[in-house]
């Protein structure tokens, strides 16, 4: 399957046009759109701008929870079904500016809340690999769209692992650098301190070249850092001879999963494998432990500042300014009557459980202690990051669960291993997923994870393993497990 | 004997180019929803960016007040649902506000008192709503405007010294030029705590909320302190709770209780990052406070020995007050000044509803006419021609005088000369004034006709005595 850079020569060499390659994408997004349900909207009209940038005239998606100027944005919520944005997220006009072309809108979980790809307004999104598999979420459209390969790059959100659990599940490649490299505005919020934007493509070069594209200072961003001057691209190819990789005992330790399935043995024993490929290449790679309460906590933290941020995040749904309208007597019935019927019970549930944390008698014992144990792991994550070059774990227990499969994330045995990506989260950490395998003919992948500001670095570290393990560019059309 | 004991939080507008957290106007508009964008009304996606002017003026009226301004200044968000809300939160201060623990001096009927800022912070206004039988009305221009809350301490104790205090913090406001400070455009808002006590420990409290004008403060003030006393002569106890002000009934009705009250949720906004704030910048903004009206006071009254009364007056508009120390920057009296400016000048002003940097008369100008005077070149009485033709037609006083001829005849012999010849042309009129008859004003007047009123009148009456006692 095609990448970027193959587009590009491809573009660059008149092989084919810009308008062509959309067309190709639309129609194979009408294609698949039955069975695996990508996107909430396929565009038809081919829409570009001038530019000499690498994405001039590449086809992508984009997750529909971005804010796109007279483009149906709903966040696949109810409460925003017929939200038609009056302006453009910073990251939506900058593919603009840089040439790409825009071929659709992509399905996430509801307000960006959930991992399983199941909860959208409009319907669940399908794993390419095999239909009766979640392809996991929440930007999975973002994911199923490149796994499918409609589109060779696609742009998510993620604020525990919402772009790296996909990639995993889908082969692909799914990368969210440094909290702040990237602007924000634009992109619907569901918890604004772990909030990333990031993308999903067919190789680490890739996610290189999207990103070179989006980083950048934005006046519009408070948070957002400044500009580097250095193009991620251009920096993959460098020596990674004697860099100091670590993994965690307590999350990796085959003796702790003797009862777990033949899955999530085999997915470990890969991940084992893929560390002495990385002593081939050159790294050192060292066993780490950590506290074993402190990756417990992971999980619970997460969900009570994510659940505490959505709150008030999303409390401008109301249909009062925007949106459906409710029904009442009065000004707080109205409001009710549209968040009742706006929102799925889910989605309910996550704001009352914040609304709840945030309570002032309860704020203290929840929320506070949820930062400061944030805080600690964060702490002992920069205290690692002073003697390695960057965490690489399995990004995901197992393969794909089965829709009629709930995993019981809560359940002690995957506690940790299911939900550790969201260190990168709690820390603004640069993390990307590469492929790395199969099991049971399902992708299963890789996660990496550096430290803060060092993006360059990280996918310098992903492009040298992902060259070794081989998987580069996988498409169930054209890979034959 | 109750003890009275009132703490006011004061909502002030800060006048700036753009709202506080987006690049919309901040200027006070006609028109519903003129001044708005995706930011103030709160579309999905939006971020805020702070508002740097806004920010530095809070700085400012933290500083004029005396108070601590932290190292590092943080915002957080304030949750609860209301339309005119569009965010679903309020971005205020709570943990870092731009100051905490200060002062400022105010003078109640001749009396000196220190009143206490427990803090004083910056967030956004909400938007305005009006409300009818059926429907109403949002207007969002007001969403987002910065606004600065100002929370007293405990610190008051009678409603003359609740309106003591807004009016110097009004004073400041325009003196910093941080507001407007327009009560009848709603930019400043009052609340009102209150409690009674009959020993030095605070009783319960109630509070009034966002009453908008000080006359309604002193009369909302004053009726719920009858309604509290009349409660507790009963031997009623004050419930802790909301009270609504009716200006018409000239009653307090309580609005809900404190089990009512609406827990906020407050927590840091998470976009906008902790803001540093350097010892250099915080320099560079005192230079910029200028000599507030109590200091002004204090210096007129003890350096140019004016009274209270005018140096009130004169500080009441910092123009004015800028206008009279410019003169005395010339080196003139400061009393002559000062009699100009309020009996003269302000009289002008309120009249024809002008500023004072409107009229034509610069403070050089009213010092040159003070001279005039005070070496008898021209009359005091002439001084006032002077001043209106010079206003009416946009002259410089010296030029005025010139071209009417105004000048005074002070020379001795001149005069004398005159009085001589009136005095011989009326001697029956001498025998009248020795015979203890008014003839004396006669005289000085047939001196003035004969001198077209040049004539130095003190000098005039001295002469005609003089030669009226040689005969």
């Amino acid at each position: 399957m095609k990448t970027i850079m193959d587009l590009r020569n491809d573009l660059d060499s008149s092989k084919i046009t810009s308008e062509e390659l959309f067309n190709e994408s639309v129609s194979k997004a009408h294609k698949y759109q039955d069975e695996y349900n990508s996107f909430v909207t396929i565009l038809n009209e081919y829409e570009k701008q001038d530019s000499n940038s690498l994405l001039n005239g590449i086809p992508y998606a984009l997750k529909d929870n971005f804010s796109t100027k007279g483009i149906l944005s709903t966040s696949s919520s109810n409460i925003l079904k017929d939200y038609v944005p009056v302006y453009d997220a910073t990251v939506y006009k900058k593919l603009k500016e840089a040439g790409a072309v825009l071929v659709g809108k992509t399905v996430l979980d509801e307000l960006a809340m959930g991992g399983t790809g199941t909860t959208a307004h409009t319907g669940i999104v399908k794993n390419p690999w095999d239909a009766t598999r979640q392809i996991g979420g929440s930007s999975a459209g973002s994911a199923s769209s490149v796994a499918l390969g409609i589109v060779p790059f696609s742009i998510g959100s993620d604020t525990g692992d919402s772009i790296r659990k996909p990639a995993a599940f889908g082969g692909v490649v799914g990368f969210k650098p440094t909290y702040g490299r990237i602007s924000r505005y634009g992109l619907f919020a569901f918890a604004s301190s772990l909030d990333h934007v990031g993308c999903f493509t067919r190789c680490v070069e890739d996610a290189a070249i999207v990103t070179d594209i989006l980083k950048g200072k934005d006046e519009r961003d408070m948070t957002s850092l400044p500009d580097e001057n250095i193009k991620y691209k251009d920096i993959l190819n460098n020596d990674i001879k004697g860099k100091k990789l670590f993994y965690i005992k307590e999350i990796t330790n085959l003796e702790m999963y003797k009862d777990a399935g033949e899955e999530t043995l085999e997915v470990l024993t890969k991940f084992k494998e893929t560390i002495e490929k990385c002593r081939e290449l050159g790294f050192i790679v060292e066993e780490v432990s950590l506290d074993e309460k402190l990756l417990k906590a992971i999980y619970p933290s997460y969900m009570t500042i994510s659940c505490a941020e959505a709150t008030s995040n999303n409390s401008n749904l109301t249909g009062i300014p925007f949106g459906p309208r409710g029904e009442g007597n009065n000004i707080n019935d109205i409001m009710f009557d549209a968040r009742t019927k706006g929102f799925s019970e889910l989605i309910k549930r996550r704001f009352i459980l914040g609304s709840y944390i945030l309570q002032k008698e309860n704020q203290e014992r929840l929320f506070k202690n949820a930062q400061r144990l944030r805080r600690l792991i964060v702490d002992k994550m920069n205290e690692l990051y002073e003697s390695y070059d960057a965490m690489i774990l399995p990004a995901s227990g197992g393969i794909a669960p089965l829709f009629e499969d709930s995993i019981d994330r809560m359940s002690d045995r995957y506690l940790i291993l299911e939900n550790h990506m969201a260190i990168a989260n709690f820390g603004g950490f640069p993390s990307i997923t590469i492929p790395n395998g199969f099991v049971n003919n399902m992708p299963i992948g890789l996660n990496i994870t550096g430290p803060q500001f060092k993006d360059g670095e990280t996918l310098n570290i992903a492009y040298k393993i992902e060259e070794k393990l081989g998987f580069k560019g996988l498409i169930k059309e054209e890979y034959d497990v | 004997m109750y003890k009275v004991t009132i703490g006011l939080e004061v909502h002030c507008e800060v006048k700036t180019n753009s709202k506080n957290f987006s690049s919309s106007r901040n200027t006070y508009s006609e028109y519903p929803n003129e001044n708005i964008d995706t930011v103030d009304i709160g579309l999905p996606g939006i971020l805020p960016v702070a508002n740097k002017e806004a920010f530095r003026k809070s700085l400012m009226m933290a500083l004029a007040l005396n108070c601590k301004t932290p190292d590092v200044v943080m915002f957080d968000r304030k949750n609860y649902y209301y339309p005119d809300l569009p965010k679903g939160y309020q971005i205020t201060q709570m943990e870092k506000p731009v100051g905490v623990d200060g002062y400022v001096m105010i003078n109640v009927n001749g009396e000196d008192k220190k009143i206490g800022i427990h803090d004083i912070h910056l967030e956004e206004d909400t938007a305005s709503m009006e409300h009818f039988s059926d429907y109403s009305l949002i207007d969002y221009n007001r969403a987002g405007v910065p606004l600065l809350e100002t929370v007293t301490t405990p610190s008051i104790h009678s409603a003359d010294e609740a309106i003591a205090f807004l009016e110097t913090l009004k004073g400041i406001f325009l003196y910093t030029g941080v507001s407007e400070a327009r009560t009848d455009r709603g930019q400043m808002r009052v609340d009102v705590n209150i409690s009674l006590s009959k020993d030095d420990t605070l009783g319960t409290r109630t509070e009034m909320k966002n009453i908008n004008s000080f006359n309604n403060v002193r009369l909302a003030i004053e009726t719920e302190i009858k309604r509290q006393i009349e409660v507790l002569e009963r031997g009623g106890e004050i419930v802790q709770e909301t009270r609504r002000f009716d200006e018409e009934k000239m009653q307090t009705f309580s609005m809900r209780s404190k089990v009512d009250a609406v827990d906020y949720k407050y927590y840091i906004e998470p976009n906008i990052p902790p803001i540093k704030i350097e010892d250099s910048w915080i320099e560079e903004i005192k230079k910029d406070i200028p000599m507030l009206q109590y200091d002004r006071v204090q210096k007129y009254m003890n350096e140019y020995e004016l009274s209270r009364y005018d140096s009130e007056i004169i500080v009441k508009d910092k123009l004015v007050s800028d206008y009279f120390e410019k003169t005395i920057s010339l080196g003139c009296n400061p009393k002559s000044s000062a009699n100009w400016i309020t009996s003269v000048i302000l009289g002008h002003l309120n009249k024809n509803d002008l500023k004072i940097t409107e009229i034509y008369l610069t403070p050089k100008m009213l010092v040159e006419l003070i001279d005039m005077v005070d070496s008898g070149k021209i009359s005091s009485k002439q001084s006032k021609q002077v001043f209106a033709k010079c206003l009416e037609e946009n002259k410089e006083p010296s030029k005025v005088v010139k071209e009417l001829g105004m000048t005074q005849i002070t020379d001795d012999k001149t005069i004398r000369d005159i009085v001589v010849k009136v005095l011989d042309e009326h001697p029956d009129l001498i025998e009248d004034h020795r015979k203890g008859k008014n003839t004396f004003d006669f005289f000085v007047g047939q001196v003035m006709k004969a001198t077209r009123g040049q004539a130095n009148p003190g000098l005039t009456a001295n002469i005609i005595r003089e030669e009226i006692e040689k005969r």
